[in-house]
C-alpha cells in the first residue's frame, strides 16, 4: 500500500523481521507444543524463548507471569473478572470515564451484576485527581483498572503510584498498557501493578495476540477454564505462530526504545507545531507534557472528523478521528467529552499516531496539506465565515 | 471504513451548491446535538410561482451530511414547494444510491432543513418533532427511541413483539440483547417485568392449515413474483419458515439493493393476504441460516 500511515494508535504494520521469525512455526514447526514428542517439543521452546522476550520488554520478575492470551480485550476482561471472581466481599470497581471501550463497556455491564463501578472523571487534560482517587479506594475495592496511556490523546495516568495506593488500600490494580508498551520503558518488577494487558498488534507484531501480566502471588481465576495450557490459566491450544512474533518484535521494541523517544517524539512535535502554525483556531487535546511520543491529537474547531479524514484519504494519508460518525454511534468519542471539549471541536478531532517507520518527508507532506483541507471544510460549514467562526452565532434548531 | 456509494462519495468531493445564497428568501438552520451534524439550507423561492429557482447549503457533518444536503439542493431546484416537500428522506437516501444504515439520520436531517427553510420563507414557526436515538438494529436501521415508542404504545414485552411490530431483530438477530435491554426498561415504567421467552403477541401457530399447506401456499406466492423479479435480472428462493418468520435468499441484481427492501415488504403484504395472519420475510443468506436464533 502506497500512501502515509500515521493511525499507529489503531494498529501498525508487522515488522517484515516479525514475519520471517514466524513463518517456520506454521509450516515445518507446526507442532503442539503440549505433545510428547519432538514436533512439539521444539515449539514449546520456541514459546518459552517467546516469554522471555516479553519478560525482558515488560521488566517482570518471573516469566511465568506472562500469560498469552488472544487480543489486549480478553487480556482487560480476564483480569476484571478474575479480580472479582477472586474477592467475592469485595464489591467495587475503580475506573475512569476515558477508558478504553474494552474496559468501560465490561463495567457498565458489570454493573447490571450488582457491582458499583466509580467512573473518575478527568480535568480539560484529561488528568486525574489523585486526592479524589485516594477517597474512593476503601475495603470495599476488588479492583482499580486504569489506562496507562490513553490511546486517543496518547496522555499518561500515573498508574505506578497509584498501584501503590490500590496496594495500601488492600486492593487489586490492573492497568491496560495497551498503548504504552513499547514505547515506554517498563519495570515492572518494581512497581505494585498486579495485572497488566499488552496488545501485540500495536507493536508490530500480529493481530490477534496479546498477553496478560500477572504478578507472581496475585490471586487469580481464569476466565477459559480447560487444558494446562498457560499454566491452566489460559486453556486453549496456543496461537504459536502469533506468540512467536511477539516475542520478536517485544525484542526488537526494546532495541527501539529510545529512537521512539528522541526521533519519533521530534517527528511528532514537528507535525504538531506544523499543523498548529498554519491553522487557526485548532489545539491539541489532552496533556501535551504528558504523553505518549508517537501520539498527537488535534482539535479543529467547526469542522467534522469524519470529513477530514475521507479528503485526508484521498491524498494518501491515514489518521483517524473522536467524531461520531466514525465510530457508528451518534455520540463524539467519549473521551472528549469526558475533558470538556465542546461539540463543535469534538466532532473534528483528529488523531496522528506516529512509528518508527515514519519519515520527516511524510510529516512535510502533511504539514502541506493538512491547512488546504481544513479551509476547504470550514468553506462548507455554517459556523464559518471568512477566516474566522461567523460573527453572529450560528444556533441552528436542535433535534 | 464506511461502505459509501460512489454517488455520497462524488457529492462529498464535488459537492453542489455549496456555500452562501446571497438572495435566499427562505433560510432553514437544522441541528442535532447528538450527532453533531448542522445544517443550513437556503432557498431562493419566486414569490409568483412558489417555485424553487435555487438552493444552497452549508454544513458542518460527516461525509454523508455533505452528500445528502448536496444531493437535496439539486433535487428541490425547480420544484414547486409543495412538491419540494415531498422529497423524503428516503428519497434523498435513494437518489445517492443509498445510505449506510447509520447514515440515515443525515438524510433526516435535510428533510428536517427543508421543512425548516420552506416554514421560514412562508412566515411560519416550525418545530420538529423527530427524535433519534441511537442505533439498536442495524439490519433494518432502527435506533432505541422508535423501538422504546412502540413498546409503549402496544404495551409489548417480548424481542419477538418489538420484531413483529418495527422490524427490529427480524435480520441477523445480533441486537435482540440490546432490545431485551429496552424491554427491561420501558416494561418497568408501566410496573412490569421482563420475562425472557414470553411468548410473543401473536398467535403462535395459525389455525386450519397444515405446515405442507402453508408452505404451498408461500411458494405459490413467491412463484406469482418470480417472473417481474426474473425480469430485472433478480430472483427469489424460499430457505425455511420457522413459525411467522419466512426467511427467503434474494439473489441477482436485486440482492441488496434498494429496491430490495420495497419488493420484500410487496411481496409480504401478498403473503399476509393470502395466508390471513402475521408473517415476516427475512432476507437470509442462502447457507448463512442457524436455527440457533429462532424461537421454536
Ligand atoms: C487502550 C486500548 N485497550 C485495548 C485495546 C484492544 O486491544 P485488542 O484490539 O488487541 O483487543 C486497544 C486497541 O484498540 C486499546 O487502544
Ligand atoms: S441488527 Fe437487528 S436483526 Fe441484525
Amino acid at each position: 500500500m502506497e500512501g502515509i500511515y500515521f493511525d499507529n494508535n489503531a494498529t501498525t504494520r508487522v515488522d517484515e523481521a516479525v514475519v520471517e521469525a514466524m513463518l517456520p512455526y506454521f509450516t515445518e514447526q507446526f507442532g503442539n507444543p503440549s505433545s510428547m514428542h519432538s514436533f512439539g517439543n521444539k515449539v514449546g521452546l520456541a514459546i518459552k524463548k517467546a516469554r522471555m522476550q516479553v519478560q525482558e520488554l515488560l521488566g517482570a520478575e518471573h516469566d511465568s507471569e506472562i500469560i498469552f492470551t488472544s487480543c489486549g480485550t480478553e487480556s482487560d476482561s480476564t483480569a476484571i473478572l478474575s479480580a472479582l471472581k477472586a474477592q467475592p466481599d469485595r464489591k467495587e470497581i475503580i475506573t475512569t470515564t476515558v477508558e478504553h471501550p474494552a474496559v468501560l463497556t465490561l463495567c457498565t455491564w458489570l454493573e447490571k451484576d450488582g457491582y458499583k463501578v466509580h467512573y473518575m472523571p478527568v480535568d480539560e487534560k484529561g488528568r486525574l485527581n489523585l486526592d479524589e482517587y485516594k477517597k474512593l479506594l476503601s475495603d470495599q475495592t476488588a479492583v482499580v483498572s486504569v489506562m496507562w496511556a490513553n490511546n486517543e490523546t496518547g496522555t499518561f495516568f500515573p498508574v505506578v503510584e497509584m498501584a501503590e495506593m490500590a496496594n495500601a488500600a488492600g486492593a487489586m490494580f490492573h492497568t491496560d498498557a495497551v498503548q504504552a508498551v513499547g514505547k515506554v520503558p517498563l519495570n515492572l518488577k518494581d512497581t505494585k501493578i498486579d495485572m497488566l494487558s499488552v496488545s501485540g498488534h500495536k507493536l508490530h507484531a500480529p493481530k490477534g495476540i496479546g498477553v496478560l501480566y500477572l504478578k507472581r502471588g496475585v490471586r487469580f481465576r481464569p476466565m477459559l477454564r480447560g487444558g494446562h495450557q498457560e499454566r491452566g490459566r489460559r486453556a486453549g491450544t496456543e496461537n504459536t505462530t502469533s506468540i512467536v512474533g511477539l516475542g520478536k518484535a517485544a525484542e526488537m521494541a526494546m532495541e527501539a526504545m529510545h529512537h521512539e523517544n528522541t526521533e519519533v517524539k521530534r517527528l511528532r512535535d514537528k507535525l504538531e507545531a506544523g499543523i498548529l502554525a498554519k491553522v487557526p483556531r485548532s489545539f491539541v487535546t489532552g496533556n501535551p507534557d504528558d504523553r505518549l511520543p508517537n501520539t498527537c491529537n488535534i482539535a479543529f474547531e467547526f469542522i467534522e472528523g469524519e470529513a477530514i479524514l475521507l479528503l485526508l484519504n484521498k491524498f494518501g494519508i491515514a489518521a483517524s478521528s473522536g467524531s461520531a460518525c466514525t465510530s457508528g454511534s451518534l455520540e463524539p468519542s467519549h473521551v472528549m467529552r469526558a475533558m470538556g471539549i465542546p461539540y463543535t471541536a469534538a466532532h473534528g478531532t483528529v488523531r496522528f499516531s506516529l512509528s518508527r517507520y515514519s519519515t520527516e518527508a511524510e510529516v512535510d507532506r502533511v504539514i502541506a496539506v493538512v491547512p488546504e483541507i481544513i479551509a476547504q471544510l470550514r468553506k462548507l460549514s455554517p459556523y464559518w465565515e471568512g477566516d474566522g467562526p461567523k460573527e453572529e452565532a450560528f444556533a441552528p434548531t436542535y433535534a | 471504513m464506511w461502505d459509501y456509494s460512489e454517488k455520497v462519495k462524488e457529492h462529498f468531493f464535488q459537492p453542489r451548491n455549496a456555500g452562501v445564497l446571497e438572495d435566499a428568501n427562505g433560510v432553514g438552520d437544522v441541528g442535532s446535538i447528538s450527532c453533531g451534524d448542522a445544517l443550513r439550507l437556503m432557498l431562493k423561492v419566486e414569490p409568483e410561482t412558489d417555485i424553487i429557482l435555487d438552493a444552497h447549503f452549508q454544513t458542518f457533518g460527516c461525509g454523508s451530511a455533505i452528500a445528502s444536503s448536496s444531493a437535496l439542493t439539486e433535487m428541490v431546484k425547480g420544484k414547486t414547494l409543495d412538491d419540494a416537500l415531498k422529497v423524503s428522506n428516503q428519497d434523498i437516501a435513494d437518489y445517492l444510491d443509498g445510505l449506510p444504515p447509520e447514515k440515515m439520520h443525515c438524510s433526516v436531517m435535510g428533510r428536517e432543513a427543508l421543512q425548516a427553510a420552506i416554514a421560514n420563507y412562508r412566515g411560519e414557526v416550525w418545530s420538529d418533532d423527530h427524535e433519534e436515538g441511537a442505533l439498536i438494529c442495524k439490519c433494518f436501521a432502527i435506533d432505541a427511541v422508535m423501538i422504546e415508542d412502540t413498546i409503549r404504545a402496544n404495551e409489548l414485552c417480548s424481542v419477538e413483539d418489538v420484531t413483529n411490530y418495527t422490524k427490529a431483530g427480524g435480520g441477523c438477530s445480533s441486537c435482540h440483547e440490546g432490545i431485551e435491554e429496552i424491554l427491561v426498561k420501558v416494561m418497568a415504567e408501566r410496573g412490569e417485568s421482563f420475562k425472557p421467552g414470553t411468548p410473543s403477541k401473536e398467535e403462535a401457530a395459525p389455525v386450519g392449515m397444515t405446515n405442507l399447506q402453508r408452505i404451498k401456499k408461500i411458494e405459490a406466492v413467491l412463484e406469482s413474483v418470480r417472473p417481474q423479479l426474473k425480469r430485472d435480472g433478480g430472483d427469489i428462493e424460499l430457505l425455511d419458515v420457522d413459525g411467522k418468520t419466512i426467511y427467503v435468499s434474494m439473489t441477482g441484481a436485486c440482492a441488496g439493493c434498494q429496491m430490495e427492501a420495497l419488493t420484500l415488504q410487496g411481496i409480504q403484504q401478498k403473503l399476509m393476504e393470502e395466508l390471513k395472519e402475521f408473517i415476516k420475510i427475512v432476507p437470509t443468506k442462502a447457507g448463512a441460516l442457524s436455527r440457533a436464533s429462532c424461537n421454536p
